[in-house]
């Protein structure tokens, strides 16, 4: 049994089926890639996973509990993070208050009205946003506003907002689409350093093979809203229905 | 200090020492000089400007914080004020149980009408919450007369017999607190200065203080930090492990139970109330006030509240006749054509002046007056570094 089991999830938008007959089991601790062409529902099947949306039949299962019709911030609290195909951060706070965000919502659930207990308090919850912010390399960005940030530092720090609430499953959605090269290899060693250092599942759609390749252990290619096959990534790399489904263009 | 960063408490205690200072600062000129007119520092103007200022402090907690723009807030200001003189009338004329009740009062109408009304955001929110003052007004003008004592309001009568107070028959009751009246003033004269130190005011000011060092309290707090969460991104804070409701009827409690508080404070300073007081207008002048000052900033709305409310009361009294006074040295032709250009931003005119000068903040200073001072602060400082002020990184909330 995976920590994250899809079982039979079907989703119709109108006349269009966007995920049919989607089974999927990740294996906990480990990195779950899903890929496929433009269009193909990968982030449709990760809205069903984190209470965007509702679909229309199948299952969802997280650690032995059911996650469908709960809400989104239920979900997390169950442990479950998620970054954004575009980056979803509080452009209106610092980079810290954006760390301490999450860090409060970890400890203290989804509502809380409170003062910090003590200085001591807030000292304890900044070094661990500091700690955090040094992994990420934006440290010496902790006072500048989320929105004045560029895109890259969006990205690593919403990154950063999601790990440091030390998720069982980390779902990430083109966490290097629009990055430069550099970015993206600092992302992928960041990546693998986290996988590393703890225990964490990750689910993660990706376009770049690069990314794919250097960090999945199990690949998922999804065409037209159903899974074609489901293997290691040095079979996908030979696989002749992948080749013609998604790589042709570019094999 | 008090649980207070340097900054903050040196804040706090700038604010109390100005409301403190307030009779003599407010008076800066002779009583019978000719700019006596510009003197601010008489009780009743005074009690108004606290008692907006605590009433602005409270919108700003919701309004500047979580940016949910309520447009019915007088509605708990009337509800404050009516459940204080009924506690006035029937219990005690001690002030204190009749605020304490206008607070309780306004809390759970807070809850009532944000319950609902946070059901959405942006102008459907603001609709909601204006439909529910109008209600209010209307119900307060109408059916719930026997309540309100509709278009006529309510005061304290000379057949009124609060249980706790002994009266002497037909006496009319006093607002107090402890013995001490409401109205008592000591006078102090200064060479052509006069300076009044009045009991309501003071009382008013203590309330306002300590208002101001909850919200900084709030401001601080995760819980603030949540509430600028929610106006920022709704959609990360759920995805965080947060339910942004609940801290958002939070705030609107919070805000609803300070303006039951200037509520309460009004009747305890004239112990009168009528259904005007919820009136819509009433509603948009804390939302003037709070954008006027600077949504989101500490200090700001209670600038914001003194500015209009000077306006209000010292602008407006400046006719056509002081104008000549003031001009009178000028050729006559050319004395007729000033005051005529300068007439209609003044008297009854101060609502065009009100006017520009919000467009004028609005377009130029969207954090308001704050920003302007912020600006013209910069501006000295690079002046003389000769550097780029590099602060703005981040705009604090001072
Ligand atoms: N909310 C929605 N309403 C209608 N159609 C949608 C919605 N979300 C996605 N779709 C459609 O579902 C299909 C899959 O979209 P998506 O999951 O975003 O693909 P991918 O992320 O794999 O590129 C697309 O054809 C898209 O247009
Ligand atoms: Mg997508």
């Amino acid at each position: 049994m995976g920590i994250l089991e899809v079982k039979d999830v079907n989703k119709r938008f109108g006349g269009l089926q966007a995920l049919g007959d989607v089974n999927l089991s990740v294996k906990e601790n480990t990195v779950h890639a899903i890929i496929g062409p433009n269009g193909a529902g990968k982030s449709t099947l990760l809205n069903c996973l984190v209470g965007k949306l509702m679909p229309d039949t199948g299952s969802v299962m997280f650690a032995g509990q059911s996650v469908l019709g709960r809400k989104p911030y239920e979900i997390n609290q169950m442990g479950i993070s998620r970054v954004f195909q575009t980056p979803e951060i509080f452009g209106d706070l610092t980079v810290m208050e954006n760390m301490m965000i999450p860090l409060l919502a970890k400890r203290d659930g989804s509502f809380r009205m409170h003062a910090y207990e003590s200085v001591e308090d807030e000292k304890d919850l900044r070094g661990e946003a500091e700690t955090m912010l040094t992994e990420v390399k934006l440290l010496d960005k902790q006072d500048m506003l989320g929105s004045s940030m560029s895109r890259g530092d969006k990205r690593r720090l919403e990154m950063a907002m999601c790990l440091i609430q030390r998720p069982k499953l980390l779902l990430l959605d083109e966490p290097t689409a629009g990055m430069a090269r550099a970015d993206t290899n600092n992302t992928i060693d960041l990546l693998k350093e986290i996988k590393e250092k703890r225990d964490i599942t990750m689910c993660i759609i990706e376009h770049d093979m690069h990314v794919v390749f250097s960090l999945a252990d199990r690949i998922t290619v999804l065409a037209q809203g159903t899974p074609l096959v489901e293997d290691t990534p040095e079979n996908i790399k030979g696989h002749p229905k992948v080749k013609e489904a998604y790589l042709g263009e570019a094999a | 200090m008090l649980g207070l960063r340097k900054k903050d408490a040196g804040l706090l205690l700038l604010v109390t020492v100005l409301t403190v200072m307030a009779p003599v600062l407010l008076n800066p000129f002779p009583v019978d000089s000719a700019m006596a007119q510009f003197n601010a520092g008489y009780p009743d103007l005074m009690q108004r400007f606290v008692i907006f200022g605590i009433f602005a402090i409270g919108f700003n907690i919701l309004f500047g914080l979580t940016g949910y723009l309520s447009f019915g807030h007088a509605a708990f200001l009337g509800v404050g004020s009516y459940a204080t003189i009924w506690m006035m009338k029937l219990l005690t004329l001690n002030i204190l149980p009749g605020i304490f009740m206008a607070i309780v009062f306004a809390a759970l109408f807070a809850v009532m009408v944000g319950y609902i009304s946070l059901r959405r955001s942006g102008i459907y929110f603001s609709i909601l919450t204006l439909a529910f003052a109008q209600m209010s007004y209307a119900l307060a003008y109408s059916v719930l007369t026997p309540i309100t004592g509709g278009e006529t309001g309510l005061q304290i009568k000379p057949t009124d017999t609060p249980l706790l107070a002994n009266l002497e028959p037909g006496e009319i009751g006093r607002a107090s607190l402890f013995g001490l009246e409401m109205s008592q003033s000591s006078i102090i004269r200064m060479g052509g200065w006069e300076f009044t130190l009045n009991v309501g005011y003071y009382v008013c000011a203590m309330a306002m203080i300590l208002a101001f060092y909850m919200a900084i309290r709030i401001f601080r707090s995760p819980f603030g930090m949540m509430l600028r969460a929610v106006k920022s991104n709704q959609n990360r804070m759920y995805y965080t492990g947060l339910n942004a409701r609940p801290y958002t009827l939070a705030a609107f409690v919070i805000s609803g139970m300070y303006a039951g508080l200037a509520g309460g404070l009004m009747v305890a300073m004239d112990t009168q109330v009528g259904p005007e007081r919820m009136f819509w207008t009433a509603s948009g002048e804390v939302v003037l006030m709070t954008i006027l000052g600077g949504a989101g900033t500490l200090i700001g709305p209670v600038l914001g509240a003194g500015m209009i409310k000077y306006m209000e009361n010292i602008v407006s009294k400046i006719n056509d006749q002081i104008l000549h006074t003031w001009f009178a040295f000028l050729p006559d032709g050319l004395e007729d054509a000033v005051v005529a250009m300068i007439y209609p931003f003044v008297g009854k005119g101060w609502h065009l002046t009100l006017g520009l000068m919000f467009m004028a903040v609005v377009i130029f200073l969207p954090g308001g007056l704050l920003e302007g001072g912020d600006r013209i602060r910069n501006a000295f400082r690079r002046k003389r570094t000769g550097k780029e002020d590099t602060a703005k990184q981040r705009t604090p909330a001072e």
